[in-house]
């Protein structure tokens, strides 16, 4: 557990000097500079444009974060070899994945922490311009429940970090990119998986996307941006189950990242 | 007991895309290194000693054979505490200090946060890097990330320290640290197993060398039973030659290379006086400068034994 926090600390360490700041700051300017302009063009709806906007933005800053820097965790270890200074040491193989992704997932918390604190600032700040602009909205400008969507944002960039770690385990940083990418954009679209037998009459076909339905990540009970910033209601259950979904995900993609590198030869 | 041992050690790596062979790097080494000894990896590039170290290091696994450091198969890891590593053109973290570096590294070797900062100061001190402790490790060059690779070995005071081409990418300076480093290592009792191809590093500094060419051990033992030490001549550098004493000589000796202003190398038989041929060339004008015997060097034996085990590279050298 020692090596794995240690591990988790570096990363952590490295990856706020490294792009994080930046991601940060490029998200503030654009949140500001969005709703300032949307606040100026809209009439009524401009507190549901910048709580979308908010939460999108989060949303992407963090998968991009989770990709890029997930992929070079393990696959610039192994490419610039420092990896070897790393395994000389007594540390395990299982230990430095988990190490590596439990730094990443501190750094997108801490990451994801400080644009939610932007995002409020920004609520707080139109409020108190305006105070009308909740009228035209269901839910209040700075609403605690964008803090369950912003959760869920976090938790589904768990399984996206797994993916990413997972699939620079063996391949080059390249295909890694697109394979993560590739399955959180399929993440999104696979409960269409699941009732293709609707669509297509074809047995194998339709079998073969139940297949795919159950392997690929569907991530997309992780979008809740439209119940709470419309007001409608989103419940416990849904939560619970979709957290429990991410953990079990997590753990399976983990295992086998785990498993990979275990047998790895770093030459 | 032996501080590290292999037994029957076997690489192959698989090369190809489409048809992938079996390309055999290391055959069969089987090599004991005791406690306390400063052994030379000596051979050419591609001989396998970089696979050897990482197999030691469990980098690699092995086709057959088996490695053992401190009497402990190399895949304890809790062995590792003390063991230290040194990989060849070492990289770290850019966006990370010398200082959080050797921290991280200490501290994954067991050394408590209290002790942290005194270990990592003084080893800083040590390889020469005390003024650069709070540099990012991207300002560094190549010999500074050498010296913090070295620092990260000898951080917790390990038993047994494995350095792969420790003296690659050095200035003279520099390599003359880290063989002082190396010294004091031996004079601790510490075993240091070294790669290297740079020879007279290997003839200073180790007790035992082996060499190693096209996967397999060539030859292992102490330098004083390789290198058979006999007289093979005199080396003797003149200045002040004529052209007319130059000629005369040429046929008496063994050689006779002209260097620059004016001076001569002029090699003699190890059954001649050179006090001959010195007293010819004072008697004549000249000056001598110099006076050395000719020996077999582990240069000369580490030439014969690759070309033994590969003729074509030899050709080259």
């Amino acid at each position: 557990m020692r090596a794995i926090a240690l591990v988790a600390g570096a990363v952590f360490r490295e990856s706020v000097r490294d792009r994080v700041p930046y991601s940060m700051v490029v998200f503030a300017v654009l949140l500001m500079a969005a709703s300032y302009l949307i606040s100026q063009m809209t009439a009524g709806q401009d507190l549901k444009i910048v709580k979308d906007l908010g939460l999108a933005a989060i949303a992407i800053f963090g998968l991009l974060i989770a990709v890029f820097i997930g992929i070079g965790l393990v696959s610039k270890e192994v490419e610039r070899k420092s990896i070897y200074g790393l395994l000389s040491k007594p540390i395990s193989r299982p230990q430095f994945i988990l190490g590596k992704f439990a730094g990443l997932m501190l750094t997108l918390l801490v990451n994801i922490a400080a644009m939610s604190v932007a995002f409020y600032g920004v609520l707080w700040l139109m409020q108190l311009v305006n105070p009308g602009v909740e009228l035209a909205a269901r839910a209040p400008a700075t609403d605690p429940r964008l803090l369950i969507a912003i959760g869920l944002i976090l938790v589904e960039l768990a399984v996206v970090t797994a993916l990413a770690v997972f699939f620079s385990t063996f391949s080059s940083p390249l295909l890694a990119t697109l394979m993560t990418i590739g399955l959180w954009v399929a993440g999104h679209f696979n409960a269409d998986l699941r009732h293709f037998e609707k669509v297509i009459d074809n047995d194998a076909i339709a079998w073969l996307a139940r297949v795919l339905y159950y392997v690929l990540p569907n991530l997309a009970p992780f979008d809740i941006k439209a119940e709470v910033v419309h007001g409608l209601p989103v419940t416990l259950r849904h939560v619970v189950l979709t957290v429990a979904y991410a953990v079990v995900y997590t753990g399976v993609l983990l295992t086998a990242a785990v498993a990979v590198f275990r047998r790895r030869d770093f030459k | 007991m032996a501080a590290i041992e292999t037994a029957n050690l076997t690489k192959d790596f698989l090369v190809g895309f489409w048809r992938p062979r079996p390309y055999r790097a290391l055959d069969g080494l089987s090599l004991s290194v005791e406690s306390g000894e400063v052994f030379g990896f000596l051979g050419p590039n591609g001989a396998g000693k970089s696979t050897t170290l990482k197999l030691l290091l469990q980098l690699i696994y092995p086709t057959t054979g088996s490695a053992h450091i401190l009497g402990k198969p190399v895949g304890d890891v809790e062995v590792r505490r003390r063991i230290g590593f040194l990989a060849e053109n070492p990289y770290y973290y850019d966006y990370l200090t010398a200082e959080e570096v050797l921290t991280y590294f200490g501290r994954l070797c067991g050394i408590s946060a209290a002790d942290a900062p005194r270990r990592v100061s003084a080893i800083l001190d040590a390889v020469g890097l005390g003024a650069e402790r709070r540099l990012k490790l991207r300002q560094f060059s190549k010999g500074m990330l050498q010296r913090v690779g070295l620092a990260q070995a000898l951080i917790h005071d390990p038993e047994v320290v494995f350095l792969d081409e420790p003296m690659s990418g050095l200035d003279p300076l520099g390599r003359r640290h880290v063989r002082d480093l190396i010294l004091r290592l031996r004079a601790k009792g510490t075993t240091v197993f070294f790669s290297s191809h740079i020879l007279s590093d290997a003839e200073t500094l180790c007790s035992r060398v082996g060499i190693m060419a096209q996967g397999r051990l060539v030859a292992s033992g102490r330098v004083s039973e390789l290198v058979a030490f006999e007289l093979k001549g005199w080396e003797l550098v003149a200045s002040g030659v004529s052209d007319e004493l130059r000629a005369e000589l040429e046929p008496r000796v063994q050689a006779l290379h002209p260097l620059t202003h004016g001076r001569y190398t002029i090699q003699i038989a190890a059954n001649r006086r050179p006090e001959e041929v010195m007293t010819e060339l004072t008697g004549r004008g000249a000056r001598v400068e110099s006076l050395n015997p000719m020996r077999d060097t582990l240069e000369d034996y580490f030439v014969r034994q690759i070309g033994a085990a590969n003729p074509r590279e030899t050709a080259s050298v």
